[in-house]
């Protein structure tokens, strides 16, 4: 049954892993485009930076208001900086961040490639001497290897002073006192697999991207339909992504 | 062999028993054409007939299935990714949809092509040569407009500017008048024909506006079921009895 969804699903998957193998074998290898690559650091952090940011301050806030209940039942109303930064800098931010970038970098990768694709232009950077597979995968790849971990730090950052405000809404807890608090109980062993995961979360959402946009097919309809499947794929990815995180997390005692 | 131990008279580029097939679909067989040095040279065929598919192998954008295709005697579908971008040099092309890059200004859209090129052209000499490509077709004040800005006229123009900026040897065009009014499709006609007799080009040109083939072909090969059918001048041909070649001039 050629046409069936598991058919469908593997061999996209392996196209999609052909694809990826083409990016680390074109990659490391000059020329490198650096103005592109700075281009679109520039674009892709742009982008999102204010969405990531507000919603990471909302998160922070929102986690913060809806823990104090529970952690006031049972008299730890002291753990609360700790128990909400741990939270949001493993899991929280990370994913949230993620799904945005899945949603506005992915599709937009998408869109804009898949649009190249249909009105010849991808041909004519090749007649013209460019690799385009160099020009324009390997430099967004790359951008968002680079950016979205910056995003998730950013964010991270954004929501503790959420937290903070969130704390501050049923009690009075002092900068310092917060501050202290989160810090005792975060270490390099919560902030260094949400970092790595990040880059994993941003090379997916890239290859994906970037996969459903270089391979649309069917002119206009095909764009529209490489930024809708390169949303839904690179958001199913981060969530597996984030199960492998924690599957290994938990292996290596990283907990 | 390169451009330079080419005689004068040799074919720039030599097509013989090309054969191109999509699944079950055989596009082009056996088909078999030459196109002379300074010679316009129009391929002439139904949509679908493989048209484009044949310049398309002639660039290197897609593979042969069979047959040999020389330009200035290499054989392209053997050339290595740097020997098939050195032939490109000498070879431009101009796109149906004008393929200009729509997040880049008319400037930067000109410069693209020299970026793998500015050892041989010289960085300070780009703005001279992308001033005197715009100035060529006639477009020298829309040097910072974005291609959104224009009209499908002029983004025919720019493109073809960005196609000459290399100063190629051989010029392909697809379809360059579709889309066009009857009075643009002339003017670009016409640009074609200064175009070659300026830069002293050779060119295969594909179309369908009768107008467009009258105003510049040299020559006509018409490819009806995947090879040569006839092969001559437009009035040599429109003066034919069969069928298949007349109702293109009915």
């Amino acid at each position: 049954m050629k046409s069936g969804f598991l058919y469908n699903l593997l061999t996209e998957t392996a196209d999609i892993y052909r694809f990826a193998l083409r990016f680390f074998k074109e990659g490391f290898r000059p020329r490198y485009e650096f103005g592109e690559l700075i281009r679109q650091c520039y674009y892709i952090g742009n982008k999102t930076l204010g969405l990531v940011g507000i919603t990471g301050f909302i998160m922070g806030l929102v986690i913060t208001i809806q823990s104090h209940p529970s952690m006031e039942a049972f008299g730890a109303e002291s753990w609360l900086p700790s128990v909400v930064s741990v939270s949001l800098v493993r899991e929280i931010v990370p994913v949230i961040t993620a799904l945005i970038c899945a949603g506005k970098i992915g599709s937009g990768i998408g869109a804009e490639l898949g649009s190249m694709k249909v009105t010849e232009q991808i041909d004519a950077m090749e007649v013209s001497g460019t690799n385009p597979f160099k020009y324009l995968v390997v430099t967004r790849v790359f951008a968002t290897m680079l950016m979205i971990p910056l995003l998730v730090i950013l964010s991270d950052t954004i929501g503790l002073y959420g937290a903070y405000l969130g704390v501050n809404m049923k009690q009075v807890v002092s900068f310092h006192l917060f501050t202290n608090q989160v810090f005792e109980k975060l270490t390099y062993a919560d902030v260094m697999p949400s970092i790595i995961k990040s880059f994993f979360f941003g090379f997916a959402i890239g290859i994906i991207g970037c996969f459903k946009g270089y391979n649309t097919t069917n002119g206009t309809q095909g764009v529209g339909r490489a930024a809708n499947s390169a949303v839904v794929a690179a958001t199913f990815v981060v969530f597996l992504i984030d199960l492998m995180a924690a599957q290994i997390a938990d292996i290596l005692h990283i907990t | 062999m390169s451009l330079e131990n080419i005689a004068p008279s040799s074919p720039v580029i030599h097509i013989r028993g090309l054969k191109k097939s999509f699944g079950n679909n055989a596009v082009l067989r056996n088909f078999d054409m030459d196109l002379n040095p300074g010679e316009n040279v129009v391929v002439l065929g139904k949509s679908g007939s493989g048209k484009s598919v044949l310049i398309k192998c002639i660039i290197g954008l897609m593979q042969p299935d069979e047959g040999d295709l020389l330009v200035f005697g290499d054989n392209v579908p053997t050339l290595s990714h740097d020997d098939l971008d050195k032939m490109r040099v000498k070879v431009g092309f101009l796109f149906q949809s004008n393929a200009l890059y729509d997040s880049m200004t008319v400037r930067e859209n000109l410069e693209f092509p020299l970026r793998r090129h500015w050892i041989r052209t010289g960085k300070e000499n780009v703005n001279d040569l992308v001033m005197e490509a715009l100035t060529n077709v006639g477009l020298a004040d829309t040097v910072d407009m974005m291609p959104g800005e224009l009209s499908g006229g002029m983004r025919k123009r720019i493109a073809l500017a960005r196609t000459l900026i290399l100063k190629p040897k051989i010029i392909l065009y697809d379809e360059p008048t579709t889309g066009l009014d009857p009075i643009t499709a002339k003017e670009i006609s016409n640009l074609m024909l200064d175009i070659q007799k300026k830069y002293n080009t050779s060119s295969i040109i594909i179309s369908h506006d009768m107008n467009c083939v009258r105003i510049t072909a040299n020559r006509i090969v018409m490819l009806i079921d995947g090879y040569c059918y006839a092969n001559g001048t437009y009035d040599e041909l429109k003066r034919s009895d069969d069928k298949r070649i007349r109702q293109f001039f009915d």
